[in-house]
């Protein structure tokens, strides 16, 4: 333990710290899971369907079986009896909710391109795929399920045995008089129908995983690309039926997840059963092209918004109706992703009558799950969108609008129409920064210029306010939302005999930086150097309780969970220390690493000389234990609410519909920051996916139910060349929620750039009578906008 | 077939099948498993090594095309006593990966936009990265590390 003068004790929450992970990181010395090398592991490759939805007539893998290599070929059929119960979904969000069963393998029909029918094991990779390129398999073509508008109509079904597509209908209606009367009375109404597209959330690094078992101990090992090894091995245990305790899940380096790995999937099913099977090793690494229809999809809504407002911009009144896309099965929390986003489609503004209804429906496609923000960013998306239509027919400065209907800051904690109590905020004090470091003014005057002189370079400035909710999760809240889990996290801090200190951690980092990050919460406390904590986690057999990363939770939950269980430890450190200075603990304070006495620092005893009387316990005061170390579970009070405002700046080109981002600007309140350096590059990252949404990327099928773009070459994740460098601020006002005062910053950046993004190229074409611009702005697209009003 | 490959300054020989990829004679043969695998149409750049001191994506190049020649890793760059490439280094005080899966690949593109180019303006580096694809950062810190590396390593000169 580095001692420090008592009197020179820096602070280092809040100071920018480069990341402990990166020299592995940069090295090639960590291991992703297809890095680990497992002698005489087997190697599981899947034969999928070709077809959205089909009757399988008949499987014929005879020829599969003798092909040099195989080990075995299973069809559903043959390995019904290694499971438990279906795969899971944590989520029914309505005690009548629909679910059809949902099982590692497709038996009598599939229903999506790319679900699984059969699986190969062989010695080798190459082996494997040549066998399942032998399985003949014969389908009976059946009438795809593709679009939400259709679906809801039940012409067709997705799933027969469901007798209609709607999964549920879920509603939060806590005024309807009101919202009647808003309409009814108002002196303007917006009506607006927006669609979220498909998106793949192509996190970096392929799903990969390997099982080990022991077969005479009867236990395995999970090693999986997972966000969620905590729910992953209670979810294992309970679909395969193998005890926890016989169950350990480790998730090695994670390339990536965005909530693509917060799941459980077929394959890690699959591997565990075949390897409980044929007693050897089964791994799986998924092929891009396979890893695009057979991990979910984020998004999919058709979002109909209607917005009531005074002539002089109030918005008094707000009704959405949502069609959201389940995909074909649900998945761990398919069915939730809506109501993270139910509660907020009033975004930053006090508005006093609410409604909401989602109709979660069932298609013939890869399954949808929580992506980058899981419906907070459809919720922004769908108000700011109609602010800015609001604005258009007010002829308002959509700024100004903003302004007159923003939440006051002295309003927090503020109680929302939908039942949330918004933690802190300063919305006009985001806004304003925005605008001043924007240079708003001189962006409308370059804009009216470039309209007068008809320059075919048009600019668009979109403006984008956002609150969204994290930290999840009270786990009472998420009882009524009928959730199938708690939204604690767990933490336990312990200094070892040579006051070097261990954190163990609930949470499962897969490039957040937690290591760093909790290293320097407890660091900070313990008045120590970071270099001193060492931080453990994504490993159930070292961290065995955890709720894991999602949701922008694991600062809020699980970092306060890891300072509390600081202050705990320095508690029992402070019973210790006054028994041998022999004084009351009440005369004690804790300062740079040491305890002393209040008034006369000089009688002190340092918390490595407590750590090592902790560990020999030669002389600890009757009724304390040995060791000095600290277990604590946090359940939240509340959710956390981040905020900002984001402007883009986009050149629309006339001639080709190409849109160019040329600047962004983003200020934003994620409470107190612990590393200003990590919260700016989870901005970067987030406001990049946003922009993706906005302008690149979709998941396009065809009318069979194809997914025509399933590989990097034609789905178009940005570059380098796509987006600028990005202009950041921030406001802070500390969440009251929990003693670090912070509130999450994970998804922020995604939530709030899709519609600053639109908004913008809209209000580039605004003067043509332009009002509305799908996703994403593609140059065809918009090209055709154009043509469409010149020619009106 | 044969194949003699000098790997981050060592002779390393493999027999493999002739569609071997060099990537997979990087990571299973020679256990070199920091080159990752991102995609199967060459599209991430995740994969991206030097070949004879210029970048390629060791997916797109067969095990025996590299015969006799030289290839760099992302294993090869730091000092034997551990010390970490200006060019590490910059990637790590500029915060420029966060999961870490595109960074290998990310470094190594990277170096040779710094051996091509005698300076470096942030277009150019956008330009130099664009086969390679990072869904973490928004590649904003990327091109800042980029171009600290350059004026440093530009200083050392
Ligand atoms: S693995 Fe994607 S380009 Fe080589
Ligand atoms: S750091 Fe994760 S993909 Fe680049």
């Amino acid at each position: 333990m580095t001692m420090t003068d008592p009197t020179q004790q820096e602070h280092i929450i809040g100071k920018r710290r480069v990341r402990r992970e990166d020299p592995k990181l940069l090295s090639g010395e960590n291991r992703f899971a297809d890095d680990l090398v497992v002698p005489g592991a087997l190697h599981l490759v899947l034969v999928r369907s070709p077809h959205a939805h089909a009757r399988i007539r008949r499987i014929d893998v005879g020829a599969a079986q003798s092909m040099p290599g195989v080990v075995g070929v299973y069809t559903a059929q043959d390995l019904q009896a290694e499971w438990a119960g279906p795969m899971p979904c944590a989520w029914p969000v309505t005690p009548d909710m629909k679910s059809p069963t949902h099982y590692p393998l497709a038996g009598e029909f599939v229903h999506y391109a790319g679900e699984g029918v059969a699986a190969v094991v062989a010695r080798s990779q190459v082996e494997a795929v040549d066998a399942a390129g032998a399985v003949i398999v014969e389908y009976e073509e059946l009438a795809p399920v593709l679009d939400l508008e259709d679906a809801v109509r039940d012409a067709a079904l997705a799933h027969e045995e469901l007798e209609s597509n709607a999964s549920f209908v879920w509603t939060l209606e806590p005024n309807s008089e009101a919202v009647d009367a808003a309409f009814r009375d108002a002196a303007v109404t917006i009506s607006e129908r927006y669609v979220q597209q498909r998106l793949i959330p192509a996190a970096m690094e392929p799903r990969a995983m390997v099982v080990v078992p022991s077969p005479m101990g009867g236990d395995f090992t999970v090693y999986s690309s997972t966000q969620i090894p905590h729910v992953l091995r209670v979810m294992l245990a309970l679909t395969a039926g193998i005890p926890e305790t016989k169950l350990r899940v480790v998730a090695p380096s994670v390339g990536g997840g965005f909530g693509s790995k917060l799941d459980v999937y077929a394959e890690e099913l699959l591997c565990l059963a075949l390897a409980r099977r044929l007693r050897q090793p089964v791994r799986f690494t998924e092929e891009r092209g396979e890893g695009t229809m057979a991990t979910i999809h984020g998004r999919g809504q058709v979002q109909y918004m209607e917005l009531a407002a005074d002539a002089d911009g109030k918005v008094r009144g707000i009704r959405v109706k949502l069609l959201a896309d389940m995909g074909a099965y649900l998945q761990l929390v398919t069915p939730g992703v809506p109501l993270l986003g139910a509660f907020l489609y009033h975004g930053v503004y006090d508005v006093g009558a609410y409604s909401f209804t989602c109709t979660g429906l069932f298609t013939n496609k890869t399954p949808t799950d929580a992506y980058r923000g899981a419906g907070r960013p459809e919720a922004t998306y769908a108000i700011e969108r109609a602010m800015d239509s609001l604005a258009r027919k007010l002829e308002m400065d959509p700024a100004e609008l903003r302004r007159r209907n923003f939440i006051a800051a002295e309003k927090f904690p503020y109680e929302s129409v939908a039942g949330l109590v918004f933690d802190s905020g300063s919305y006009q004090e985001n806004l304003t920064k925005a605008l001043d470091a924007a240079d708003y003014g001189q962006l409308r005057a370059e804009q009216q210029q470039r309209r007068a002189a008809g320059s075919p370079r048009r600019l668009g400035i979109g403006v984008s306010c956002y609150v969204e909710m994290c930290g999840l999760a009270p786990s009472r809240v998420l009882a009524s939302l009928n959730y199938g889990a708690g939204g604690w996290e767990a933490a336990t801090v312990r200094i070892l005999p040579t006051s070097k200190v261990q954190v163990v951690t609930g949470t499962a980092p897969h490039g957040q930086g937690h290591e760093t990050s909790w290293s320097m919460i407890v660091a900070d406390k313990l008045g120590i150097s970071p270099d001193d904590v060492e931080v453990l986690h994504s490993d159930t057999s070292i961290a065995p309780y955890g709720m894991d990363t999602y949701g922008s939770r694991s600062l809020s939950v699980g970092g306060t969970a890891v300072y509390l269980a600081t202050e705990r430890v320095i508690e029992k450190a402070m019973k210790i220390a006054a028994h041998q200075m022999e004084v009351a603990e009440e005369d004690l304070e804790y300062v740079g690493a040491a305890f002393r006495v209040k008034g006369s620092p000089e009688q002190q005893l340092p918390l490595a000389a407590i750590a090592f009387e902790a560990f020999t316990a030669h002389n600890l005061p009757d009724g304390v234990e040995p060791n000095l170390e600290a277990s604590i579970s946090w359940d939240p009070p509340n959710f956390t609410f981040p905020n900002g405002t984001h402007i883009a700046v986009v050149e629309v080109d006339e001639e080709t519909g190409r849109v160019e981002l040329v600047r962004y600007i983003a200020v934003d309140d994620c409470g107190n920051q612990i590393n200003p350096l990590i919260v700016e590059g989870q901005i970067h990252g987030g406001i990049t996916q946003g922009v993706a949404q906005a302008l690149y990327e979709e998941a396009l099928y065809d009318g069979s139910g194809q997914l025509l773009n399933a590989s990097l070459a034609d789905y178009l994740v940005p570059s380098a060349c796509e987006v600028p460098s990005f202009e950041l601020a921030s406001t802070v006002t500390p969440s009251p929620t929990n003693p670090l005062g912070v509130k999450g910053v994970g998804e922020a950046g995604t939530i709030g750039s899709a519609p600053a993004v639109i908004n913008a190229v809209v209000d580039a074409l605004s003067d043509l009578g332009i009002t509305n611009c799908p996703m994403p702005a593609t140059p065809e697209r918009v090209y055709q906008l154009i043509q469409q009003a010149k020619s009106e | 077939m044969r194949v003699e490959v000098t790997v981050n300054g060592q002779q390393r020989t493999a027999d493999v099948e002739p569609r071997t990829l060099l990537v997979h004679l990087l990571r299973e043969e020679f256990g070199l498993t920091g080159t990752n695998v991102g995609c199967d149409t060459s599209s991430c750049g995740a994969c991206t090594v030097l070949l004879d001191g210029e970048s390629v994506k060791s997916c797109t190049v067969l095990a025996a095309q590299a015969d006799g020649r030289e290839v760099t890793t992302i294993e090869g760059l730091a000092s034997a006593d551990g010390a970490l490439h200006p060019l590490q280094r910059a990637f790590q005080e500029n915060h420029a990966l966060q999961c870490g899966y595109c960074t290998p690949g990310m470094v190594m593109v990277s170096m040779s936009i710094l051996a091509e180019n005698d300076t470096l303006d942030e277009a150019t580096v956008r330009e130099g990265l664009e086969g390679n694809l990072c869904r973490c950062t928004g590649y904003h810190n990327i091109v800042k590390a980029v171009l600290a590396a350059k004026e440093e390593m530009g200083a050392q000169l």
